[in-house]
């Protein structure tokens, strides 16, 4: 049986029951009302990503929007995820790889590498992924010195690390362009 | 199929849906297996970011791919942004495609409807693609019954036989990428389609969907995400997706997920005919009753006591006039029939609520004197 919104005459679709001073307060609410209410009718995957983001941003960096470059490939700022939850093309993922780690760990329920299907083109060294979308030129910078480049990337990660901490996004997107570029290097992904 | 026939008309509508079939393990609990895997091709932008301009080209890449891959003997392509109203609702019933690439996405570049399509393969619909959903490629392979292992394989073959002819959007860290991070990884979605009036009736579904939702499933309605549970019915589906693999996914609901439930609700079936049966046949011959007599009936309504008289032809409460047990396929058609768009196909014109209402209570009255004798 449809129930009527609490406010109005149209079906009621967002349900709340909730515990307020020893006594269950129910609400009934249409989506347009509920949005009035401020109470959250969507339980799609783009707005738990929202959610998600909005709460670690808040708790980790305190970030606000525009201070993170955009993505290289398709122009998406950081900030344009946080609202709609959906990335832009496959580039945002390396773009943005420092801070949706955490984040996708914590939506993954602790799920931080691939561990399935692998594509065959990929098992064959055939290129997979890349992408002839065109972007700008911006030349990666030069890896800082050291003994060899497993230790270089251990060095450039851990610099990352910082510098996310330190909510200094420029520095750590030319860091995180730098691993990549030592990483192609074993024509393997940096991840 | 190149010339679309006209609307509403469709061959694929005539088809028995596989969902539908009561085939396979545990069809008394599991009505459908379903297994989904998203997908993107490398270098386009996802669906939530592109112009129109770039749709067309994901679309006119996935469609030729997918159509020249083998992957049936018979696919019907359906360009859902040229479809009607009606058509667009109808696949959604029939659990082709989803309400979002019914409605289709705003575009951010350009006007007109959103290009995006599916294909289908005929005659069972086992098999169906959509095409700049959220992601470029959404592949779903349905099964009747406890089927995840047999519906995983399909889907694999199928998946490699795609990718034998476009690039995926991949990384060795996140697996296949997605447009929304919940689902990179393998971007495998593992669903089951539960009738759960046992355990509703025995009071015991929420102690089911907390334990569900502990072990980090979803529980959601008989249309999926953002759906309402309507007679009885949940799809209880993985969210982890990056982290596991498909073997994985598949063993922990295929042998721990799914059976416990499924027992669960066998048990409290057996559980309301040894303590309550008078009062479970009351309330099931109600139900049945109601169907048989009915002159106005809204789809809640008829949901709710199909899944009642579902559950007694299983426990053999309702027979035939002769006392012989019905088949549970046919109540399983009506859960079909009964949706707004297939009833207005069945009359052969649009309805207004009120209009489907008579229309209802008339086309299942109607089928139930015809399959029992009522």
């Amino acid at each position: 049986m449809s129930t009527k919104c609490d406010r109005c005459d149209n079906e009621a679709t967002v349900h709340e029951v909730s515990v307020r001073n020893g006594v269950k307060v129910e609400r009934h609410l249409c989506e347009s009302c509920a949005a009035q209410q401020g109470l959250d009718a969507s339980v799609s995957g783009s707005a738990v990503v929202a959610n998600l983001v909005k709460s670690l941003m808040t708790q980790q960096t305190g970030a606000t929007q525009g201070r993170l470059p955009a993505c290289r490939t398709c122009r998406m700022t950081f900030a344009d995820f946080k609202q709609q939850g959906m990335l832009g093309c496959p580039d945002c993922y390396r773009s943005f790889e420092a801070f949706l780690g955490p984040l996708i760990e914590r939506a993954q329920e602790g799920g931080v590498a691939h561990a399935g299907k692998t594509p065959a083109r990929l098992l064959s060294g055939a290129p997979v992924g890349s992408t002839p979308m065109p972007r700008p030129a911006d030349p990666a910078p030069a890896p800082p010195p050291g003994p060899s480049r497993e230790e270089q990337i251990r060095e450039l990660r851990r610099q990352l690390s910082k510098a996310v901490a330190a909510e200094q996004y420029e520095a750590a997107a030319r860091l995180r362009d730098a691993i990549q570029s030592l990483s192609q290097g074993h024509g393997e992904d940096a991840a | 199929m190149s010339q679309p026939p006209p609307p509403g008309d469709r061959p694929l509508f005539d088809a028995m849906t596989e969902w539908l079939r009561a085939e396979g393990d545990c069809a008394d609990v599991v009505m459908s297996s379903r297994v989904r895997l998203a997908r993107n091709l490398a270098g386009h932008p996802f669906c939530t970011r592109s112009a129109r301009r770039d749709r067309l080209l994901t679309l006119e890449a996935c469609r030729d791919c997918v159509l020249r891959a083998g992957l049936a003997d018979r696919f019907v392509w359906c360009d859902v942004h040229d479809a009607s109203p009606l058509e667009r609702m109808m696949l959604v019933e029939r659990h082709l495609i989803s309400k979002q690439l019914s409605k289709g996405r705003t575009l951010i570049h350009g006007g007109g409807e959103d290009p995006r399509g599916v294909a289908i393969a005929l005659p069972d619909e086992r098999l169906s693609i959509m095409v700049n959903e959220e992601d470029h490629l959404r592949i779903q392979v349905i099964r009747s019954g406890l089927a995840l292992g047999a519906a995983w394989r399909q889907i694999d073959e199928v998946d490699d036989r795609i990718e034998a002819g476009v690039d995926y959007a991949f990384s060795p860290r996140f697996g296949y990428l997605t447009a929304c991070p919940t689902n990179v990884g393998t971007g495998l979605r593992m669903s089951v389609m539960l009738h759960l009036p046992g355990l509703r009736l025995m009071r015991e579904l929420e102690k089911v969907k907390r334990a569900a939702a502990d072990m980090g499933l979803a529980v959601r309605g008989f249309y999926g995400e953002g759906s309402d549970a309507v007679g009885d019915f949940f799809q209880l589906s993985n969210q982890t997706t990056l982290g596991r693999s498909e073997a994985q996914i598949l063993a922990d609901m295929e042998q721990k997920v799914v059976p416990p439930i499924v027992e669960y609700e066998r048990r409290s079936r057996r559980d309301l005919l040894q303590s309550r049966r008078v009062g479970l046949e009351d309330q099931i011959m109600r139900a049945w009753g109601m169907l048989c007599n009915a002159r106005l009936l809204a789809t809640e309504e008829a949901m709710q006591a199909l899944s009642l008289v579902r559950l007694g032809v299983l426990l053999s409460i309702i027979q035939d006039r002769t006392g012989r047990a019905l088949d549970v396929r046919l109540v399983n058609q009506l859960t079909l029939l009964v949706q707004s768009a297939h009833l207005q196909r069945a009359v052969g014109r649009e309805l207004d609520q009120e209009q489907r209402k008579v229309a209802r209570a008339t086309f299942i009255r109607t089928r139930l004197a015809a399959i029992a004798g009522a």
